[in-house]
């Protein structure tokens, strides 16, 4: 039980084309991890029967809805659990076709690690291009290459290896950092849990060791300290009468008591003077951690406000670059009017204009095209009400990132990670 | 060197974060309380989150008449300590007031007659927000669920129209009339909410552990004795020692037969469980989209 209150998290997500195998694999991680219970498995078993399938589809244990049972098709974003002695996993479980590109980047956006499922038999295909662009846009740091179907080509070591050179130069272009491959069977599992007997020639990990082992959030505290002011706690209640902390989750970096501050975009400065997290008051707090923070000077600090050590500020600007990814069936618009959130704070953006378009099949700029519909990605200017508080998106995935949101039917528009200016910097690929 | 938190402290940070998003991004938000394991540690979090202020929201129980005794001592010793305010939805007054017809037969339940209780509630005082313990883990619809989670002017949830959720930026706007329901737990397994409740020494409703009361048995699941519960032919009520794994309405809630009398030995009776805790939900049991259907009409 001391090993479980150890534990660590980590978050990784799923993407492969529709008869990849994916959620076989997923089914078979959580089966042979002992993580399906008997009345889940009983149902999937009824329901495979059902369907007219001949074995139990491991498949049926991930898609939840009723359209997706019926079509086969995953549709949105699935969050699924397990947890071995070492670690909890999160997985995010998204569907791999073109239509739902947003649905990828919703889920990578969380995530630790990605899955990249090919089959064997197929070898990289353009979708297994985009769900590396997608990786790498979205600066996952681990990717696993799972070549899934060995059994349908006699476990071959040297289709594997072909693959495996493919995907190495596919993985520099993109500058995916660090990249695993496996060589598995999810029907049968072999690789997944257990170490194949058919693949004598692979001496690698399992993949679920291999998720045991992968580093989480490493450095995620020794970046630079910014904490997004979230709430103002201010207690009505007299034995706590000149209380006044600054609520919030530390997006990156480490405070202390005694540290010295800066306040944006005010640049007022002061100095930590108690760190508080509920009824304990802290030394000092790392990233992610949520806490509370009073401060030594009476200063006027609100919501959307971020708090930062003053050896390293962040940039406050009202013109920023994004790279964009549209979630919504209605075109982005340029000259219009969004609202933006970042971390807590909110603002207006008008999109000044599109530079290029990424064809995510080919990995190519588009440009000219200045039309930018749903799950299309572009580079495009936008320029806010008042200065945000940002670092790159390659820097921090919390401050260099926001949505945008339509102002009439409020929903989510635009996922958008902060890039260098459009003369700095080429992305393409 | 890099410092790491622990699963549960980073689940703990996680949700504490969703509860001040609400508590900033919405105008009158309520916490939905059940008397649950979940909604327990959901309304600890809160206490975390914004301490030494009060929780800055009340709390809404959906009674549907049929609850364990204990469960309602347990909120209202709760509510007091916490210092808010308790609001109460009554099942029984949307029966009596022709709003829901009271299902019949031996497998009658008001469990699905407290989705009406739970709109009339939130409409009436115009809560723009519930705060919900439902987690991912839960359920197969429940694994497609936001933390923050879009419900028209009609409750209703469209799964496949759901706004896309990215890093951890919550989009908290709606049109009037609408609202959000959020699920602070969503990335917590009945495990780490056990876990939780013993690194935090949260103290229970006496029915989570072990007692002796009287049960008969239903589809290979064991149910609590009520007077107003129905027995079908062949059906006998016996005395054992049980806990309860879940708590929700008695007519629906499973309960397993236990000697378990601490959380250390609840959680090794969890970790060599080979039933989900729903598996003893009777309301699952319905049909294999029961979930799905009763979210999309505004169920929890």
């Amino acid at each position: 039980m001391g090993g479980y209150l150890a534990m660590e998290l980590l978050r990784f997500t799923t993407a492969g084309s529709v008869d990849d195998g994916k959620s076989t694999l997923i089914g078979r991680l959580l089966y042979d991890s002992k993580s399906i219970f008997e009345d889940q498995l009983e149902a999937v078993k009824t329901a495979s029967e059902r369907l007219g399938n001949e074995e139990v589809n491991l498949a049926l244990l991930t898609d939840g809805l009723r359209a997706e049972r019926e079509q086969g098709i995953t549709i949105d974003v699935a969050y699924r659990y397990f947890a071995t002695p070492k670690r909890k996993f999160i997985i995010a479980d998204t569907p791999g076709h073109i239509e739902y590109t947003r649905n990828m980047v919703t889920g990578a956006s969380t995530a630790d690690a990605a899955i990249i499922l090919v089959d064997a038999r197929n070898g990289i295909i353009e979708q297994t291009k985009r769900h590396s662009y997608v990786a790498s846009l979205l600066r996952i740091d681990n990717v696993i290459l799972a070549v899934n179907k060995m059994d349908l080509v006699d476990f071959s070591e040297e289709v594997f290896d072909k693959i495996k050179a493919e995907y190495t130069l596919i993985a520099e272009k993109l500058k995916l950092k660090n990249v695993h491959y496996i060589p598995l069977s999810a029907r049968n599992g072999d690789n997944v849990v257990n170490q194949s007997q058919h693949t004598p020639w692979y001496n690698g990990s399992t993949l679920l060791r291999l998720l045991e082992s992968l580093p989480v959030k490493e450095g995620l505290d020794n970046l630079p300290t910014r904490f997004p002011v979230q709430y103002v706690i201010r207690p009505q209640r007299d034995e706590f009468h000149d209380y006044r902390a600054y609520a919030g989750r530390l997006a990156s970096g480490r405070i202390q008591v005694g540290d010295r501050v800066t306040i944006l975009p005010s640049f007022t400065e002061s100095t930590v003077k108690a760190i508080d997290e509920a009824d304990k008051s802290l030394h000092g707090a790392f990233a992610p951690q949520s806490i509370a923070i009073r401060l030594s000077d009476n200063v006027d600090v609100s919501r959307g406000d971020m708090i930062v050590k003053s050896d390293n500020l962040p940039a406050v600007d009202a013109n920023i670059s994004l790279l964009v990814c549209w979630l919504n069936h209605r075109p982005l618009s340029i000259g219009a009017k969004y609202i933006v959130r970042h971390t807590t704070d909110e603002a207006f953006a008008i999109i000044k204009d599109v530079y290029s378009k990424v064809n995510i099949n080919t990995l190519e700029d588009i440009a000219g095209d200045k039309t930018v519909k749903m799950n299309d990605i572009a580079h495009i200017q936008i320029k806010t009400s008042k200065p945000l508080k940002y670092d790159l998106y390659a820097e921090n995935r919390i401050t260099g990132s926001l949505v945008l949101i339509n102002e009439a039917t409020l929903e989510t528009v635009g996922a958008g990670m902060i890039v260098k200016s459009f003369e700095e910097q080429t992305f393409s690929i | 060197m890099s410092n790491r938190l622990t699963h549960l402290k980073e689940l703990e940070s996680e949700s504490i974060y969703v509860l001040r998003e609400v508590a900033a991004q919405l105008e009158k938000p309520v916490l939905l309380f059940s008397g649950g394991k979940d909604s327990i540690v959901m309304a600890y979090l809160a206490y975390k989150a914004f301490y030494p202020a009060a929780i800055p929201f009340p709390f809404l129980h959906i009674d549907t008449g049929h609850n364990f005794e204990e469960t309602i001592a347990y909120r209202d010793e709760l509510v007091k300590k916490l210092g808010v305010k308790l609001i109460v939805g009554s099942v029984q007054q949307s029966i009596d007031a022709g709003r829901v017809a009271e299902e019949t037969g031996v497998n009658a339940s008001r469990n699905k007659l407290q989705t009406v209780t739970l709109l009339d509630a939130l409409a009436e005082h115009k809560f723009d927000a519930a705060l919900g313990g439902a987690r991912r883990d839960e359920e197969k619809a429940r694994a497609k669920e936001r933390f923050f989670s879009h419900r028209d002017e009609f409750g209703q949830w469209d799964p496949k129209n759901q706004r896309p959720e990215l890093w951890n930026i919550f989009n908290g706007k709606k049109q009037l009339g609408e609202h959000f329901r959020v699920f602070p737990l969503s990335n917590w397994t009945e495990m780490d909410v056990w876990q939780y409740i013993l690194q935090e020494n949260i103290s229970l409703p006496s029915l989570y552990y072990t007692h002796e009361r009287e049960v008969f048995e239903r589809d290979g699941v064991w149910l609590a004795y009520y007077p107003f519960m129905q027995l079908k032919a062949g059906e006998e009520v016996v005395r054992k020692r049980v806990r309860c794994r879940t708590i929700g309405d008695i007519t629906c809630t499973g309960v397993t037969i236990s000697e378990a009398n601490t959380l250390e030995d609840i959680i090794s009776e969890i970790a060599s469980s080979r039933v989900t805790e729903r598996g003893g939900r009777s309301d699952d049991k319905r049909s294999e989209a029961a979930m799905e259907d009763r979210k999309k009409a505004g169920y929890f």
